[in-house]
């Protein structure tokens, strides 16, 4: 198995095993490539990629951006702020018009669930999702993942518990989907108010109760509380959530193992996790940021790869 | 496919030493030389190459492995992409000798390639190479060899397969004639 098996990636769900295997393997050697004095291939030299944010991010669009730079392709950048969207555009005349500028490969954030599939089947581009809505965030769960199996070895056995505000979390329900494909188990734990109803049917486990999901787990990914999502209250203060469901220095040395430290970013320092926790050598932050390079390298290679010339 | 030694184990043999010896006469001692093999075959060249030089000069001799595949101007126009191999070179290039070294040197491309991916890892002083075997007259691009194991001329349907006792279980050089119609 050389290729992917789909020809955009929308989310972890429509991808196999073969699918994730490799897309690591391919990771491997650009973060061989991202460490060399030039950290820069000639791989996508004819290839043009337009980097459409409709909603806020920092990181995912440096990551992106770098990610292409690295692979030598043309970039362009849009964001939905200051743009035609504010006049009444719609999403498929914004990007035709994009791509009659001749762009082979979109990377899209949009605040609307399904917005990245929608956009692959009406536009003659290949589609990256880079977050839409509450529903996947493909490369995130990537790049977790391919940071567990660096520091942990495999997946395989592995448990992994993902904790803070999953109702509104794209990035767990990509993970969930990405970490089962790569046989490891999930839990889930958070406020009962930020658990979707019905998450079993994800085979995952469910706590309610931060000391006991951490005594269970190999690797914990904090989430990040998604206030902006929030337009109701789902618990009754950010004090309150730090003291029942934060992360701090005393939980974590009173475990029977020492367990691995994950957040997708941008930390609440004092929130989801403490300072001198996000700090600590148990936390792979750092990694995650870095090993998200090579991944978005490695996606947007294979994807390329199918482009016909 | 019809078969046909181009060396059996006791030349390759022969061929390795006294390409060493070459090696040898323009590098010294190898204080300011590195040796480099291109993924995925010329690494087992290498590792041929690093045993008798290190026998000959009694110290160590600076190898590593370099893959290509993301510098290679094939890309997109293969049926399937390539997987890449893995690079070792924990050593800087800068101005180094370097020496870049494959089994079998045919349309030049894979070493223009490789001329991009040394660049990439530092300005080395000079770079060099070495090939087993040179498919004389094929080439796609004006590359030639500074050192050669054996040069041999060849069709372009024909192929030139390089064996190792420690991968396929004996030391030779085969050349693969497709049968009839040529």
């Amino acid at each position: 198995m050389n290729s992917l098996s789909v020809e955009h990636l929308i989310g972890i769900r429509d991808l196999t095993k073969e699918d994730l295997d490799l897309i690591f393997k391919t990771a491997d050697s650009f973060k061989q490539v991202i460490n060399r004095p030039i950290k820069k291939v000639p791989s996508l030299r004819d290839i043009t990629i337009a980097n459409l944010f409709f909603e806020n991010s920092t990181r995912t669009k440096l990551s992106f951006e770098l990610a292409e730079k690295r692979l030598s392709a043309d970039i362009i950048n849009f964001s939905a702020s200051g743009s035609s969207v504010k006049k009444g555009e719609t999403l498929v005349d914004t990007v035709n018009n994009i791509l009659s500028m001749k762009v082979d490969l979109v990377v899209m954030r949009h605040p609307s669930p399904g917005a990245a599939s929608f956009l692959s089947k009406n536009v003659d581009a290949k589609v990256v999702n880079a977050g839409d809505g509450t529903h996947e965030h493909p490369t995130q769960a990537l790049l977790d993942a391919y940071s567990i199996r660096e520091k942990l070895g495999s997946l395989k056995g592995k448990k992994i518990v993902i904790v803070g505000d999953i109702l509104h979390s794209r990035v767990a329900l990509s993970n969930i989907y990405c970490l089962q494909k790569l046989g490891a188990e999930v839990m889930v734990c958070g406020p009962k108010t930020l658990i979707p109803k019905n998450i079993e049917a994800l085979n995952v486990k469910v706590s309610n109760n931060l000391k006991e999901a951490l005594e269970w787990c190999d690797v914990a990914n904090m989430l990040r509380i998604q206030l902006e999502r929030q337009d109701v209250k789902y618990f009754p203060s950010l004090r309150e959530y730090a003291m029942t469901f934060g992360l701090n220095k005393e939980i974590l040395d009173s475990l029977s193992k020492k367990i691995v430290v994950m957040h997708p970013g941008p930390i609440n320092r004092g929130v989801e996790i403490t300072s001198d926790v996000a700090d600590s050598d148990q936390s792979i932050i750092l990694q995650q940021v870095e090993n998200g390079v090579a991944i978005r390298m490695a996606v947007i290679y294979l994807l390329a790869a199918q482009i016909e010339r | 496919m019809e078969k046909q030694v181009i060396l059996n184990a006791k030349h390759l043999e022969l061929t390795l030493k006294r390409l060493c010896h070459e090696l040898i006469e323009s590098h010294n001692d190898f204080s300011n030389t590195v040796i480099v093999g291109l993924q995925p075959r010329g690494i087992h060249v290498v590792e041929r190459l690093k045993i008798i030089l290190e026998d000959i000069l009694n110290k160590e001799i600076t190898c590593g492995n370099l893959d290509i595949t993301f510098y290679r101007d094939d890309f997109r126009r293969r049926e399937t992409p390539l997987l890449p191999s893995v690079t070792n070179i924990d050593f800087s290039l800068e101005n180094k000798d370097v020496i870049l070294v494959d089994d079998v040197l045919f349309t030049g491309r894979t070493i223009r390639s490789g001329l991009d991916a040394v660049l990439s890892f530092g300005r080395p002083k000079s770079v060099e190479l070495m090939v087993l075997i040179d498919r004389r007259f094929r080439r796609d691009l004006p590359i030639e060899a500074n050192y050669v194991g054996k040069a041999v001329d060849t069709l372009v349907s024909e192929r030139v397969s390089v064996e190792w006792k420690e991968h396929e279980g004996e030391d030779k050089i085969l050349l693969y004639t497709k049968e009839s119609d040529e």
